[in-house]
C-alpha cells in the first residue's frame, strides 16, 4: 500500500479562501433573484419596507401569491410568454441553421472572394441596431406578405417581423466560424475522399461534433431574442402579437405595483433558467474552447 | 290597372332596396391609440365612453388599442415614420407642439364653447389653434402635516399667501433642525424625465426665469441662463449643499419616505395625495408652492385626445372627442385614477374634487397657479437640456456653466430646425 501525498498545510486554506469566495460570488449572483422571487410574494408597502434590510431576501411577513393574480389581471400575460416564446424559438433554431451554414461556407469551403465578404460580414459588428432600426422599418412596412387574408403589403402587427429580419446574426456567422475554424481538417477530408456531399459533411460530420458551439449560440440567441424591446415597439401596436418585455411596462404606472412587477420578472425568467440550466454544461464547455466570454 | 300595379311594386321595390342598402351600410370603424395599458380602471372607464358612443350613433365604432405609457410616444413616432397612425390619438400636452408641427396631429373641430369651461391645462394649443384636450389635468403641491408645521411655529401659506421664498426657505432649516427628519425636504429626486421640468421648472419661474423666451420661441438666452434662472440654480444647489434634500433617493423612498416620516415636506401630485390622507388624514396639508418674487406657479397639462392629420375620418374623431368631454366622463376618470376633473362642474359631481373635498385645493391650483410647459416643438428637447442642468446643479455643478450649457443645447437645437415655425 502506498503512502497518501503529503500537501502542504497551507492547501487546506487556500481549498477555503476559493470556497469562500465562489460562496460569496454564488451569493452576488443569486441574491438579486433571491430578492425578485420573494418579494413577488409580498405586498407593496411590506416589499419597500424590506428593502433597507435582510428582510428583503426572507419570503417573511404577510406572504401570499396576491401578486401573481394581480399581475394576470393587469396583463394578457400568456399572450406576451406565448409571443416571445414563439419568437424565440423560431429565431433561435432557424437561426442556429442559416448561421451555422455560413460559417461552415465561410470555414470549410473554399470559394472566390470568400474573405473579402467574410470581412463585410464581421464590419457589421460595428453598426448598432438603433442606427438600421428606422430603414429597417420602412422596408418591413413595404414587403408584401401572403397571410389567412391574402397578399397584403407591410409585415407590420405580426409575429415573422419579429423573427425574420433577425435570422441571420453576423455575430452568430462569427461564432460558429471560430469554431469550425479549429476542427481538424482531416475530418473533413476523410468524408471527402468517403464521398460525402458538402451538406453531409456538414450535417453528419461537423454538427455532432459542434455540441458547444451551437449551445453557446443558442444561448446567447435566446437571451437577445427573449429581451427584444426596441424593435417590437416600433413594428407592434397590437397588443396581440406583444412580447414579454413591451408587457413588463404594463406594471409602470403612476403607482408602480412592484409586487406585480417581481412576479411577472419570475415569470418570464423562468424560461430563460430552465434553458440555460438544460445548455450550461455544453455553454461552459464553449466558451473554455472557443474564446468567447459571454 | 295591372301597369299600375306592377308600376307601384316597382317603386316599392327599389324603395326598399334603397332602405336596405343605407340601414345594412356599415358604420366606419376608427381606430384609438390609449397610453393606459396595464391600468384596469382606466381601461374600464374608456371602454365604457366608447361603449357609450358606438351605441349613442351609427356612422362610428370606436376600436381601442392600448399601449404601455413608458414607451408610448416611441410608438406614436414608429408608427408615424411607417405611415400607420390611428384616427384617435392620446397625446402628453407638453409633447403635442412637436406633433402637430411634425403633421401628427390635425387641428380640432369641436362644436362651438365645448371647452369654456375647461382648465387652461386642460387645452392643446399649437399655433392658436386647438389639437388636444384633456379629460383631466394633474397639479403638485407641498404636502405637510399640521402638527409638525404648528409645532414648529411655521405659518400655514394659503393659495391667497403662499410662502415667500425666504419664509420657506427658513422652514426646510427649522425643520431640518429638529432632528426629527432625515430630510427637510423631499422634492423627488427619484423620479427623473418629465418630473424634472413638470415639477422642478416651475420654481425656476417663480424666481422670475423661464425655459425659453415665450415672446420669440427662438432662444433661450438670458432667460434660462440670466441673473434670475443664477439665483434659482444657487438655491437648488444649496438644498443638497446644505442637507435639507436627499441627492439620491430611490423610488421606494420616494412612495414612503414622507408618510413614514423621513421627510418633514414634501414636493409631491394630486396623484398620490390619497395615499398621504389614508396616512394622516385631517392633519395632513396641500400647501401651494412658494413664491420666490415671480409668483406662485406649478406645471399643467396631462394626457389629451387628438386627431391624427392622417386620418380620413377627421369627422367620426372630432365628434368622439366631442362626446368624451361630457362632465360625466370626466367625474368618473376623476373618481376612477384621481386625477383633476378639467371642468369645475364635473369637479363638483366627484367626490374628492367637490367643494369641500379632500383634494379641492388642486383644483384650484389648476386654475389659478398653473404655467404650461413651453408650448413647441422645441420642449422635449428644453425639457432634456432642463434636467440634465437641474441635475448637474444639484450634483455640484457651476450653476452659470450648467445653465449656459443648457442654452447652448436648446438654442443649437432650435437653429437646426429653422425655429420650428416661429419668427416667419
Amino acid at each position: 500500500m502506498s503512502a497518501q501525498p503529503v500537501r502542504p498545510p497551507h492547501h487546506n486554506w487556500y481549498v477555503l479562501g476559493n470556497y469562500a469566495l465562489l460562496i460569496i460570488l454564488a451569493f452576488v449572483f443569486v441574491f438579486p433573484i433571491v430578492f425578485m422571487v420573494v418579494s413577488s410574494l409580498k405586498p407593496d408597502l411590506q416589499l419597500l419596507r424590506d428593502t433597507s434590510s435582510l428582510n428583503a431576501f426572507l419570503p417573511i411577513g404577510d406572504i401570499s401569491l396576491n401578486n401573481y393574480t394581480a399581475a394576470f389581471e393587469r396583463a394578457p400575460i400568456g399572450t406576451f410568454i406565448f409571443n416571445s416564446v414563439v419568437v424565440t424559438t423560431v429565431t433561435v433554431v432557424v437561426g442556429l441553421v442559416i448561421n451555422s451554414m455560413a460559417a461552415y461556407s465561410f470555414a470549410v469551403l473554399r470559394w472566390r472572394g470568400k474573405n473579402t465578404i467574410l470581412s463585410i460580414v464581421i464590419a457589421t459588428f460595428i453598426i448598432p441596431f438603433e442606427a438600421i432600426a428606422i430603414p429597417l422599418l420602412l422596408i418591413v412596412n413595404s414587403l408584401p406578405w401572403i397571410g389567412a387574408d391574402g397578399i397584403q403589403i407591410g409585415w407590420l402587427n405580426s409575429l415573422h417581423v419579429q423573427i425574420i429580419p433577425f435570422l441571420v446574426s453576423a455575430f452568430q456567422i462569427f461564432l460558429f466560424y471560430q469554431f469550425f475554424r479549429d476542427l481538424p481538417t482531416e475530418l473533413v477530408e476523410a468524408a471527402r475522399i468517403d464521398g460525402a456531399s458538402l451538406f453531409q459533411i456538414y450535417y453528419r460530420v461537423i454538427v455532432p461534433i459542434s455540441g458547444p458551439v451551437f449551445a453557446t449560440a443558442a444561448i446567447l440567441r435566446f437571451l437577445d431574442m427573449w429581451n427584444q424591446y426596441l424593435w417590437p415597439l416600433m413594428v407592434v401596436q397590437s397588443e396581440r402579437y406583444r412580447p414579454v418585455m413591451v408587457g413588463l411596462q404594463y406594471f409602470f404606472q403612476l403607482d408602480i405595483a412592484w409586487g406585480e412587477v417581481m412576479a411577472y420578472l419570475s415569470l418570464v425568467t423562468i424560461p430563460v433558467l430552465i434553458l440555460y440550466l438544460s445548455l450550461q454544461r455544453a455553454f461552459i464547455s464553449s466558451i473554455a474552447t472557443t474564446g468567447i466570454k459571454g | 290597372m295591372q301597369s299600375k300595379i306592377r308600376f307601384v311594386f316597382a317603386v316599392l321595390a327599389v324603395m326598399l332596396v334603397l332602405v336596405g342598402g343605407i340601414s345594412a351600410q356599415e358604420p366606419t370603424t376608427l381606430s384609438m391609440w390609449y397610453h393606459g395599458a396595464g391600468n384596469e380602471v382606466e381601461r374600464t372607464i374608456l371602454l365604457g365612453i366608447i361603449e357609450d358612443f358606438n351605441a349613442s350613433q351609427s356612422d362610428w365604432v370606436i376600436s381601442l388599442e392600448e399601449f404601455p405609457q413608458i414607451s408610448y410616444n416611441e410608438s406614436v413616432t414608429a408608427a408615424a415614420v411607417a405611415g400607420n397612425l390611428p384616427d384617435i390619438i392620446d397625446v402628453d400636452g407638453p409633447v403635442m407642439p412637436g406633433w402637430a408641427w411634425a403633421g401628427y396631429l390635425a387641428p380640432l373641430s369641436l362644436p362651438e364653447g365645448t371647452l369654456d369651461n375647461f382648465l387652461p391645462g386642460a387645452i392643446g394649443m399649437w399655433d392658436d389653434q386647438v389639437y388636444s384636450v384633456g379629460l383631466w389635468d394633474a397639479a403638485v403641491a407641498v404636502f405637510a402635516r399640521r402638527s409638525v408645521l404648528e409645532a414648529n411655529g411655521i405659518r400655514i401659506p394659503t393659495l391667497d399667501e403662499p410662502w415667500t421664498g425666504e419664509e420657506f426657505d427658513a422652514a426646510l432649516v427649522t425643520l431640518q433642525e429638529t432632528g426629527e427628519f432625515e430630510y427637510a425636504f423631499d422634492p423627488g429626486m427619484a423620479w427623473t424625465g418629465e418630473w424634472y421640468p413638470y415639477a422642478f421648472s416651475p420654481l425656476l419661474q417663480s424666481f422670475g426665469a423661464d425655459l425659453i423666451d415665450r415672446s420669440t420661441y427662438l432662444t433661450a438666452e438670458n432667460v434660462l441662463n440670466g441673473e434670475a434662472a443664477v439665483a434659482w440654480g444657487e438655491w437648488w444647489q444649496s438644498l443638497f449643499a446644505r442637507g435639507l434634500a436627499p441627492l439620491t433617493q430611490d423610488g421606494a423612498d420616494r412612495d414612503t419616505g414622507f408618510i413614514d416620516g423621513r421627510y418633514a415636506l414634501q414636493w409631491n401630485g394630486n396623484w398620490a395625495a390619497l395615499a398621504a390622507l389614508e396616512a394622516f388624514g385631517d392633519d395632513l396639508l396641500f400647501l401651494p408652492a412658494p413664491d420666490f418674487g415671480g409668483g406662485s406657479t406649478i406645471g399643467a397639462a396631462s394626457w389629451q385626445f387628438g386627431v391624427s392629420a392622417s386620418s380620413e375620418h377627421q369627422d367620426g374623431a372630432n365628434a368622439f372627442i366631442a362626446f368624451a368631454l361630457q362632465d360625466e366622463y370626466l367625474a368618473a376618470f376623476s373618481n376612477g385614477i384621481g386625477l383633476i376633473p378639467a371642468t369645475s362642474t364635473a369637479a363638483a359631481m366627484t367626490e374628492n374634487y367637490a367643494p369641500g373635498g379632500a383634494l379641492e385645493i388642486f383644483f384650484e391650483l389648476s386654475l389659478q397657479q398653473a404655467v404650461l410647459r413651453p408650448p413647441t416643438p422645441a420642449y422635449a428637447n428644453i425639457a432634456l437640456a432642463f434636467e440634465k442642468a437641474a441635475a448637474d446643479i444639484a450634483n455640484g455643478a457651476d450653476v452659470q456653466d450648467a445653465l449656459d450649457e443648457a442654452v447652448d443645447t436648446i438654442d443649437a437645437d432650435i437653429e437646426a430646425n429653422n425655429g420650428y415655425g416661429f419668427g416667419g
